[in-house]
């Protein structure tokens, strides 16, 4: 669990009102990142979840308050500073025609390069590494057109990676993949998380969020309805809450962690073991 | 109001205002003539200059606009219909481009210096490179709207560049190129209408017969099939028509943009999405909107006059940016 | 040099150069390419200097370029030849890197400032210039520049509905287009006949008549335009990957991508002062650059050489192919129309 007060986290967002033109999305939202978490940011389609994600990047600029990061509004930083400490993995990105995934991935070093200095051995050496960790380093020649979704969206994280930033924010980064790749992509974050990134994430997944995320954000309406641990946030009673959705909560079988199975409308379980536990959510 | 009245009470009030424009045409310009004047230089002729100013222009001119406003109003239905492309129209495919380039190598080679002279020229060109561009437009899965019209725009510029090239190296080829370019009803005799009259009977009868399977067409090719159209055959009739009506056109007015883009969107707007429909009231609306505008450019600069190809033009632009600017075709 | 690092395998060969605080990484076939350009440029040049009614040989051409010829023959070549040469050069680079600029930021093969309605524009401020106020040559050139920057902000503002989509630009520009296109066919025919065809000739765009001066005055705003366009090229690189990722990756995306459009027209406009609005080399050079040099999305540097070989190729054929000399402009539209045909055929269909 977090372990920083919400007035120290490196990346929070203080009372702050965030739309587009003149709809307002989020009013007098505070949220703080905890430092060297994997935040998860979950809710309904059209909660601001996304919205959020973009001011914390600086992508969208708070109408009003602001979002402070190492102490200081993001937006009195140079942008290459802040390219150097918080990076995106957007929801769209474009691969343009005929790039090699090396290539591509080098993209991710802009931040850290000038005029003169485009590639130099720290850069080489970053490039390398972001392909190994994300295990690309074997396509690393390949067009990036000839990739599977799957590897394609490593890709993009290897460039994310590539920009060496302290805390990284992924927008939907599971989204349009198969279920193999979205749990390999899971792990992978799992992986920097636990090799000191910070992570924050926004996804559909809710049993992704409760079995990956070590700290979660529900958001409806675009306010913070609930934070803490999986444990604490996935409960029955507030997923039907924030997504309308009566649904059962049990532990993962494998992880341990809440796992949400919707009630639906069947009345009758194939199995007769689990009817128990549906009857007595049901009833109570 | 119910779809079939609307439909009914509408094609009426069309024929209406087609009849007041028609009467208007022939009454307005350098000199205003009266009704009765236009009443007696129609039925009973006498040598008043008047009723000379309407037997020999203001007549053919409104009788050339009736014609080749329908012809391009029904070719743009078609070709909207053929490519489910709200922003196909016979000029930016080719059509104007072909002809102008036809006629420029008539009067700049050949020597050819009269409107009937380039009339069959024209018409050759337009037919020829419309089909050009129609080929190169289409994709195995269809035509793509926004390839079609560039490879309209494309093979414009090539034969535009041609056409300039001859027509910078020769002023006699400028000059009689630089009124043909603009796209006018005025000073056609008559004679230049009644030899395309047949091809546009053929292309009506085309239409009328491809009219229900384009129907089916609308829903996608494969819903048409397995409607049993035959898409080949629905296909090459659809482009017979439109190229017959839109080089006919073009062959005696010269090019002129924009009737067949716009009528159509108007003609769908009060009939709904029904072919049939669409073609009859495009086929009447065109020549009212070519009337209004060739009226409205004898009226604005008065003594002068501006043809009517670069009125419509004017007015045209403007709705193609209105039609692209709207969520529905943009997803294009 | 650090030979202990791994080299990444980019799937190409790179060459990388790295000497104090310089550390730069280029493609080896985009360097070669760029060098054979410069040497068939180089050729191109003689042959143009040595062609004409009065013909010489590439060792009178050289001669005359290194200052070891007197007399006619030095005025033919450097007073009479060579300034049409080096517009020709210098246009045809600031049309190929203005196109390159437009179709990266459009992510769009068929995007140029052209189309966008800028030559229309410019033909028309050019036109009333010509014919209804009967004006200087600074007035042709200010009113073209008008007229073109204009219809290229009219176009976009047009075009901009929550962000500028680029098939959406492209049919407004062709809408704008053909309006303006009416009102010059208007022009021309209310004119009389001399002035209409010297008009339609600088429409067309045309390096006949080039001087010094105007070589001096448009090359020095060009080298500038060309300096700005390489500093903005990296943020333009990054704008490829889409407006979020190069946010993130700390471009600041909008003054950036209006530097490009600004940069881009400047150059357009600038070419189009000196001869007229030529056509297609701002479309079709990035294109062929980027095929020749098979780099990802589009470079500048293969742009400016491919635009100024084409510019150079064109305006020698416009001189010499028919009985009297064509502008330009004309050459340019029939070989960039042909291949804008060959683009449609082979690119968009699959991508559309």
């Amino acid at each position: 669990m977090s372990a920083t007060p919400p007035g120290t986290a490196r990346l929070r967002v203080e009372s702050a009102t965030i739309g587009y033109d003149k709809r307002i999305i989020s009013e007098h939202l505070s949220v703080a990142i905890p430092d060297e978490s994997f935040t998860v940011v979950v809710g309904p389609n059209a909660c601001g979840k996304s919205t959020l994600l973009r001011s914390l990047s600086r992508l969208r600029k708070p109408s009003a308050g602001q979002v402070v990061l190492d102490g200081a509004d993001i937006n009195s930083y140079k942008t290459k500073e802040v390219a150097r400490r918080v990076g995106l993995l957007p929801q769209t990105s474009i691969a343009p025609d005929g790039i090699t995934v090396a290539d591509l991935v080098a993209r991710g070093r802009y931040p850290h390069q000038g005029f003169i200095r485009q590639w130099t051995g720290d850069d080489e050496q970053a490039v390398l590494r972001a392909m190994r960790q994300t295990s690309v380093a074997d396509l690393s020649g390949r067009l990036v057109d000839e990739l599977s979704g799957g590897q394609r969206q490593r890709v993009w994280v290897a460039m994310a990676l590539a920009q060496h930033t302290d805390i990284m924010l992924l927008d939907e980064p599971t989204t349009f993949l198969d279920i193999t790749h979205q749990i390999e992509l899971m792990e992978l974050f799992t992986d920097l998380h636990h090799a000191g990134h910070t992570l924050v994430a926004v996804l559909h997944d809710l049993n992704h969020a409760a079995r990956y995320g070590t700290h979660l954000i529900a958001m409806k309406d675009g306010a913070v309805v609930a934070e803490g641990s999986p444990d604490e946030v996935v409960t029955a009673e507030l997923v039907e809450e924030v997504f309308g959705l009566r649904c059962l909560v049990v532990p993962d079988p494998v992880a341990g962690s809440p796992q949400v199975v919707p009630l639906g409308r069947e009345r009758t379980p194939r199995r007769s073991a689990d009817k128990v536990d549906v009857e007595s959510a049901r009833n109570g | 109001m119910p779809r079939p009245r609307r439909r009914l009470l509408g094609l009426l009030v069309v024929l209406v205002v087609l009849a007041v424009l028609l009467m208007l045409s022939v009454m307005i310009g350098s000199t205003a003539i009266a009704p009765s004047v236009v009443w007696d230089a129609l039925f009973h002729s006498s040598a008043d200059t008047d009723q000379f100013a309407i037997r020999d222009f203001r007549l053919p001119r409104t009788v050339v606009g009736l014609v080749v406003g329908a012809a391009l109003g029904l070719s743009g239905a078609l070709i909207q219909a053929l490519t489910r492309n709200p922003l196909a129209d016979p000029g930016v495919l080719g059509v104007h481009a072909g002809a102008s380039f036809a006629v420029t190598v008539a009067v700049g080679l050949l020597g050819v210096r009269d409107v009937q002279g380039y009339m069959w020229f024209a018409f050759a060109g337009a037919l020829i490179v419309t089909l050009l561009v129609l080929a190169f437009g289409s994709t195995r899965q269809g035509s793509s709207p926004v390839v079609m019209v560039l490879a309209g725009v494309c093979v414009g510029a090539v034969l535009g560049g041609f056409r300039e090239a001859l027509q910078l190296t020769d002023p006699d080829a400028f000059d009689a190129m630089r009124n043909w370019n603009a796209g006018s009803i005025a000073g056609r005799p008559l004679e230049v209408v009644w030899p395309v009259l047949p091809f546009f009977a053929v292309a009506l009868v085309l239409a009328f017969v491809v009219s229900g399977p384009l129907n089916a067409l609308a829903l996608g090719d494969e819903l048409a099939v397995a409607q049993g159209v035959r898409l080949v055959r629905t296909r090459v009739l659809a482009v017979i028509a439109l190229t017959l009506l839109a080089g006919g056109a073009t062959a005696i007015a010269g090019p002129i943009g924009f009737v067949g883009l716009m009528v159509p969107h108007v003609a769908r707007w009060i009939v709904g999405p029904d072919q049939r429909w669409i073609f009859a009231y495009s086929a009447l609306l065109a020549p009212s909107l070519l009337l209004v505008s060739d009226i409205l450019g004898r009226v604005v600069t008065r003594p002068g006059e501006i043809p009517v190809g670069i009125v419509t033009a004017f007015v045209g632009a403007p709705v193609l940016v209105a039609l692209v600017r709207r969520k529905k075709s943009s997803g294009l | 040099m650090n030979t202990h690092i791994p080299p990444v395998d980019f799937g190409r060969r790179m060459l990388v150069l790295r000497r104090r605080r310089i550390a730069v990484r280029l493609q080896w076939r985009s360097v070669v390419v760029c060098a054979v350009l410069a040497v068939v440029i180089a050729g191109a040049a003689v042959l143009a200097l040595m062609t004409g009614s009065y013909a010489l040989g590439p060792g009178q051409v050289l001669a005359a370029l290194t200052g070891r010829e007197t007399g006619i023959v030095h005025d033919i070549v450097v007073e009479w030849r060579l300034p049409r040469v080096a517009a020709a050069l210098m246009f045809g680079a600031a049309l190929g890197v203005s196109g390159a600029v437009f179709q990266s930021l459009l992510r769009n093969p068929l995007a140029d400032p052209g189309i966008v309605g800028f030559s229309q524009g410019s033909y028309t401020g050019a036109l009333i210039v010509i014919l209804v106020v009967n004006g200087s040559y600074a007035q042709l050139v200010g009113g073209a520049l008008l007229g073109g920057m204009v219809t290229a902000v009219a176009v976009y503002v047009l075009a901009y509905r929550r962000g500028v989509q680029g098939f959406r630009l492209i049919i407004v520009g062709i809408g704008v287009s053909a309006m303006l296109g009416s009102l010059n066919t208007w022009l021309i025919l209310k004119a009389d006949l001399d002035q209409a065809m010297s008009a339609a000739a600088w429409g067309v765009g045309s390096l006949n008549g080039v001087s010094w001066n105007q070589v001096a005055i448009g090359g020095a705003c060009i080298a500038g335009l060309l300096l700005l366009a390489g500093v903005l090229g990296r943020p333009m690189r990054q704008l490829e990957l889409g407006d979020d990722a190069a946010a993130s990756q700390g471009v600041r995306v909008s003054p950036a991508r209006l530097g490009l459009i600004l940069v881009g027209v400047a150059l357009t406009a600038t070419v189009t002062a000196a001869s007229g609005p030529i056509a297609f080399i701002s479309l079709v050079a990035p294109q062929i650059g980027r095929r020749l040099t098979r780099t990802a999305g589009i470079t500048l540097a293969p742009a400016a050489f491919v635009g100024a070989l084409l510019c150079l190729v064109s305006d020698y054929l416009a001189q010499h192919i028919a009985p009297t000399p064509l502008p330009v402009g004309i050459i340019t539209v029939i070989l960039g129309g042909g291949y804008l045909g060959y683009l449609l055929f082979t690119e968009a269909r699959r991508r559309l």
